[in-house]
This record gives C-alpha cells, sequence and structure tokens, in this order.
C-alpha cells in the first residue's frame, strides 16, 4: 500500500465532484441557517470573500504573474489562468464597456452547480455567489476594489451564467519607507 | 478537475462558520455547543459521502463482503477523495476497523507534530461523515470517529454496527 504514498507530481488536482457536493452541503446549511436568500447570498460572498484574499498568495506563488497593466489584462488572467487552475474551466471574457473598466465573464458550464435544481422557492437564490466573494477578495489583495456580481445564472433559467466585474478603484499602497 | 487549495479553503470556511454561527449570541462555547458543531459537519459530510459514492461505484463489480467493501473505501475511496491510499488497515474481523493515514490531506497544513492538536477535531468532523455517509450508501451502517496523536497522521476507526 505504501507504493503510491510518496508519489508527489500532480497530487494538486482532486476530485471536483467532492468540491461540489461539499459546496453544495454548504448551501444547503445556509439555507437551513438563515431565513431568507438574501441573506444567504450574503453569506456565501462573505465567505468567498475569506477565500480569495487567501487564494490569491496561493495563485500568486504558482502561477509566477506579475503585477498586471491594465484591467484588460486581469480579466485574461482571471479567465485564462485562474480559472482554469482552481475550477479546471476557461469562461470567455466579452462586454466590454467602452471606458474598458467593466466586463462579462461567461460560464459554460459552472462547476459549482454541477448536481443542482433550484427549488421553486430560493427563487432569489444566487447559488453560486461564493465567487464573486473570492473574486472580490483576491483582487483586493493585488490593490484592486472589483465589484462582482452574477448578471445571468443558468440555475434561474437564463441560458448562460454571467458574472460582471467593475472596476472601482486602485486601492493605494502603504508600504513602510524603503520597502519595494 | 478543481484544484485542492480552494477545497481546503472551502472546508476551513465551512469549519468556521459552523462555529461562529453557534458562539454568536452566547459568549462561550460549552462542550454541549461544541458536540453540536462537531455532529452537524459530521451530517454535511454525511450528504458529501453519500453522493460521493454512488458517482464512484458506478462501474464497480459489487462487492463480496464486509472487508472488501473497506478495502474499496481505503484504496479507491481515499485515492479520489484524500487523493492517497491508506496507509494501514487494521481490523479486529468482528466490525472495527482502524484505518490510518499518516499524511492526511486537511492536516498536512497545520503542524508537523502536537502543536494545535486541541483544534484538530473540528477540522476532521466532516471526513470522518464523507466515510460514514459513503459506508451507508454501501449498506453498512457505522460509527466513524476520527484520532489523532501527531499531525497529520491520524486514525479513523469506523464500528459497523450490526443490526
Amino acid at each position: 500500500m505504501s507504493r503510491q504514498s510518496n508519489r508527489t507530481t500532480d497530487s494538486k488536482k482532486m476530485n471536483s465532484e467532492l468540491f461540489t457536493l461539499t459546496y453544495g452541503a454548504l448551501v444547503t446549511q445556509l439555507c437551513k441557517d438563515y431565513e431568507n436568500d438574501e441573506e444567504v447570498n450574503k453569506q456565501l460572498d462573505k465567505m468567498g470573500y475569506n477565500i480569495g484574499v487567501r487564494l490569491i498568495e496561493d495563485f500568486l506563488a504558482r502561477s509566477t504573474i506579475g503585477r498586471c497593466q491594465d484591467f484588460r489584462e486581469t480579466a485574461d488572467i482571471i479567465a485564462k489562468v485562474a480559472f482554469k487552475m482552481y475550477m479546471g474551466i476557461t469562461p470567455s471574457v466579452t462586454n466590454w464597456s467602452p471606458g474598458g473598466d467593466e466586463f462579462s465573464l461567461i460560464l459554460e458550464n459552472n462547476p459549482l452547480a454541477d448536481f443542482v435544481e433550484l427549488p421553486d422557492n430560493h427563487s432569489s437564490l444566487i447559488y453560486s455567489n461564493l465567487l464573486c466573494g473570492v473574486l472580490r477578495g483576491a483582487l483586493e489583495m493585488v490593490q484592486m476594489a472589483v465589484d462582482v456580481k452574477f448578471a445571468q445564472d443558468s440555475l434561474r433559467g437564463d441560458n448562460v451564467t454571467e458574472i460582471r466585474m467593475k472596476f472601482i478603484k486602485r486601492i493605494e499602497e502603504n508600504l513602510p519607507a524603503g520597502e519595494e | 478537475m478543481a484544484d485542492e487549495s480552494l477545497f481546503e479553503f472551502l472546508h476551513m470556511e465551512i469549519v468556521s462558520h459552523i462555529f461562529n454561527e453557534q458562539q454568536s449570541g452566547k459568549g462561550e462555547m460549552d462542550n454541549k455547543d461544541r458536540a453540536a458543531c462537531i455532529s452537524l459537519l459530521e451530517a454535511m459530510g454525511f450528504r458529501v459521502g453519500q453522493g460521493l459514492i454512488e458517482r464512484l461505484t458506478r462501474d464497480t463489480p459489487s462487492f463480496k463482503d464486509e472487508l472488501d467493501i473497506m478495502k474499496f473505501i481505503c484504496k479507491d475511496f481515499w485515492t479520489k477523495v484524500f487523493r492517497r491510499q491508506v496507509d494501514n488497515l487494521r481490523t479486529n474481523h468482528q466490525g472495527t476497523y482502524v484505518l490510518q493515514d499518516n499524511k492526511f490531506a486537511l492536516l498536512t497544513q497545520f503542524s508537523a507534530g502536537k502543536q494545535y492538536l486541541d483544534q484538530a477535531p473540528k477540522y476532521l468532523a466532516f471526513s470522518c461523515g464523507v466515510v460514514r455517509g459513503a459506508l451507508s450508501n454501501l449498506g453498512l451502517e457505522s460509527v466513524v470517529t476520527a484520532e489523532v496523536s501527531v499531525m497529520p497522521s491520524c486514525k479513523f476507526q469506523v464500528v459497523i454496527q450490526k443490526l
């Protein structure tokens, strides 16, 4: 049995069903804990934020990606590198606003919602709202204040799942003197 | 394919959410509250285990006996869920099994020794539930507990309930 115990290559990849089902169990639990869907959405976002602020470190360490020059580059990296690394999908980046400060991520299939069907009495639940928190938290750690929300959700009858991201402002760095 | 760090972070958030939820309202937590949190996490894991095993055993031939099921849990199931095989499986042949994992996935980031040992139970409850849920859908009702003496090594004790 110990034959495989030293195998470390590619060990970062895991069974995504475990993740999907665990997330489902969490949402179920939150729906029990809170009276209304709004409160659940808020809680998911908060938990996502907590994950995002930690996940960014993991991401930067593993991807060796430096600072982004503009929001377009940020969008590309989120879609092509980050989503690929953590969720195994590559959303498409579309619907740029003329000012280049707003774009949409279109998810063909959302791994979080793999085996999910929303019951009728949860029509305002944003099932995958954790993702918004993760994106917001992660970007905040690289000095970008961004507004993230679901514009469309296939779970709620839309054709695709769309996450809308809007750049708000660059967060000023307060580095101690002498540090780069 | 999802990434393991994402799952680890999610798991941490779940644990802290459950405990904060219980704690808000009252100041201090007593042992009863803690037990309630643990069983809540265990119940969440149970449901996840039930779902997982259905997906994993789709193409497996049916099992001969109880030991066969336990071997499946130690090899295939553990590899799929915790990315390594159980290092040691022991049994008294009367329905009690001890599964030892010397490098349990959810503990490796904590410490390599006795630090934070008192925190370990809350990070194992979910996994105990996962194992129990899996066994339950294979027709074995059981009680699963976990024991840690030095991180990141962990022993899961499975006691099959004879009906």
